[in-house]
């Protein structure tokens, strides 16, 4: 009976602002101070070096770091390490996709081929598969396309096809595809049936369907796992050092095989692969919006976000 | 030419162990209303999902326009449809969904001019302007460029209409339109539905909106099981209904 009157009784100004004593948080203090003596004597040990004066070729040498940053064997490996990691990422999403149809084709043949090849390259070590690859001439001295037991067309010496780029970019490519086309399958898998029933409904092929309704909609689940795998395809382009291929790596070890200069090349090279992660971060920031379209706001993180997030999911090989 | 647009003879069908249908005779006649009640689980939805071959049936036969749906008949011999064709005869049938189903990634316009596009070959600007007309006709006009996340539940399920209208279909299927909706918004749907069935559109609804299908269908079958318990005119199965399942269904509904 009485709410009525209850709302016309009240005052119809603003109540005061809350000002109230703020709960004390001791612990937070005593965790950052901690965390600031430890920076404090990293920092230190970086700008003096820990090195000492008596052992030569000791401590950081940030000149040296500097003499080296812009040699032209450096920048010649980092060039070759960009276009690596693009071709070997091209190869692999190319794969991943294929892999991931055939992986959900109702034909027994075709899943069966394709869970085969994701079992047998996610299975074995990256770098066995690259040594591998570079070592395929003791396999099969020669190459050759043409029908099984039947005729071939195409004749060659794998000494002379095999270069160290085409075995890297094989090994690198193929590992890639076996994870990308989990990585898709799951984007394919994620959308709605009903959006298959409604592209059906209007008449329209499987093809169509995959192609103009569900990779479209599966690309929000498949770029942020994909950007993490281009990130550690970056890295892991390292490792093509071991059959000689010149990226960053191996132009750092040419480099400090001659003057031992082992620790400012190598932070050399990670002043490098630091640039150009940071370059593929903020890149995945923008093709993830673009892909966010059409999709509550909440969904699409924003850059803060992101970079609180970094770290997170990167693919061990 | 027959003036019956859907004929379904003795049709059967069962996933796994389990019958969803079991029997369905059932005439739709050209521009005429149909619609389907029954308690959830009786096949309705089934039913209008094998129509345009979305579930294929087990026994029995289903026509559309006179033709068979998902196969063709020869020497006594049943042939299986291939993909485009079972593709070509789905783009005549418009089927709306509970869930709407909208492409997300596509704005309202997008959606609606998608299909004629891109399976039969409409000049972009015509689908443009025809999918205008459709968006305006529900309602809509000031949301082409809208994505279907931004629309209400009611809005999304006109743009669905109107999607499936743009490819100008011979037969209209409607599945549970208005069971997804607030209360509030499923007035704007039937509205649209109801003009679509003035405008002499041959429609197949199945829903649990009684004063619709008391108002605008010419047929009402009431399902239970996978069997059609009853079917009549609106006034005589809603009003008075002979079997013991429809009366104990309607008091409950009503």
């Amino acid at each position: 009976m009485a709410t009525s009157k209850l709302t016309e009784e009240r005052p119809t100004g603003r109540p005061d602002e809350i000002k109230a004593v703020p709960v004390r948080h001791p612990g937070r203090w005593i965790a950052a101070a901690i965390v600031l003596v430890i920076a404090a004597s990293i920092v230190r040990s970086i700008i003096t070096g820990a090195g000492s004066k008596k052992v030569p070729n000791s401590g950081f040498q940030w000149h040296v770091v500097g003499q080296f940053l812009f040699d032209p064997r450096i920048l010649h490996g980092v060039v070759a390490t960009i276009y690596v990691t693009f071709l070997a990422m091209v190869i692999g999403i190319l794969l991943g996709v294929v892999a991931a149809i055939m992986r959900l084709s109702p034909n027994p043949i075709v899943s069966g081929a394709s869970w085969l090849y994701i079992w047998f390259f996610r299975g074995t070590p990256l770098l066995v598969q690259i040594i591998f690859w570079y070592n395929l001439q003791a396999l099969f001295p020669t190459i050759s396309l043409g029908i099984p037991f039947g005729p071939s067309f195409v004749h060659a010496h794998a000494n002379a096809v095999i270069t160290t780029l085409v075995a890297g970019l094989l090994a690198l490519g193929l590992n890639e595809g076996a994870y990308m086309s989990e990585i898709v399958r799951a984007g394919i898998i994620s959308v709605d049936e009903g959006q298959t029933h409604a592209a059906q409904s209007l008449g329209m092929s499987r093809l169509q369907i995959m192609r103009l309704i569900v990779l479209p909609q599966a690309m929000r689940v498949i770029i942020p796992p994909t950007g993490n795998e281009t990130i550690s395809m970056l890295k892991n382009t390292s490792l093509l050092s071991v059959i000689s291929f010149g990226e960053l790596l191996f132009g750092a070890q040419t480099i400090y095989d001659v003057n031992y200069k082992v620790i400012p090349l190598l932070i050399v090279a990670s002043i490098w692969y630091l640039v150009m992660t940071s370059v593929l971060y903020v890149g995945q920031y923008f093709i993830e919006r673009r892909y966010g379209r059409g999709f509550s706001r909440a969904e699409r993180a924003s850059m803060r976000a992101r970079w609180l997030s970094l770290g997170g999911g990167s693919k061990q090989q | 030419m027959s003036d019956l647009m859907v004929k379904s003879e003795g049709v059967h069908k069962s996933f796994g162990r389990l019958e969803v249908l079991k029997g369905i005779d059932i005439e739709v006649k050209r521009g005429e209303v149909m619609c389907m009640l029954g308690p959830s689980g009786s096949g309705k939805s089934t039913f209008l999902r094998c129509i345009n071959h979305l579930e294929e049936i087990n026994a029995g036969r289903l026509y559309v326009d006179d033709e068979l749906v998902g196969y063709r008949e020869a020497n006594g011999k049943l042939y299986e449809l291939r993909e485009d064709e079972v593709a070509r005869k789905r783009a005549e049938i418009g089927m709306v969904f509970q869930h709407f189903n909208l492409f997300p990634h596509m704005t309202a316009l997008e959606n609606v001019t998608l299909a004629p596009i891109r399976v039969k070959g409409v000049p972009r600007s015509d689908a443009r302007n025809r999918g205008q007309q459709l968006l305006q006709r529900v309602g809509l006009g000031d949301k082409l460029g809208t994505y279907p996340v931004a629309l209400s539940g009611g809005q999304q399920q006109r743009v669905a209409i109107a999607r499936a209208l743009a490819m100008e279909p011979k037969l209209m299927l409607f599945d549970e339109p208005t069971s997804a909706l607030d209360p509030e918004l499923v007035g704007d749907v039937l509205d649209a539905m109801r003009q679509l069935a003035r405008d002499g559109m041959t429609m197949i609804v199945v829903t649990h909106e009684m004063g619709f299908a008391r108002e605008v269908a010419d047929e009402v079958v009431f399902m239970d099981e996978g069997v059609v318990v009853e079917s009549g005119p609106p006034a005589e199965v809603l009003a008075s209904p002979r079997h013991e399942r429809t009366r104990a269904f309607l008091s409950k509904v009503l």
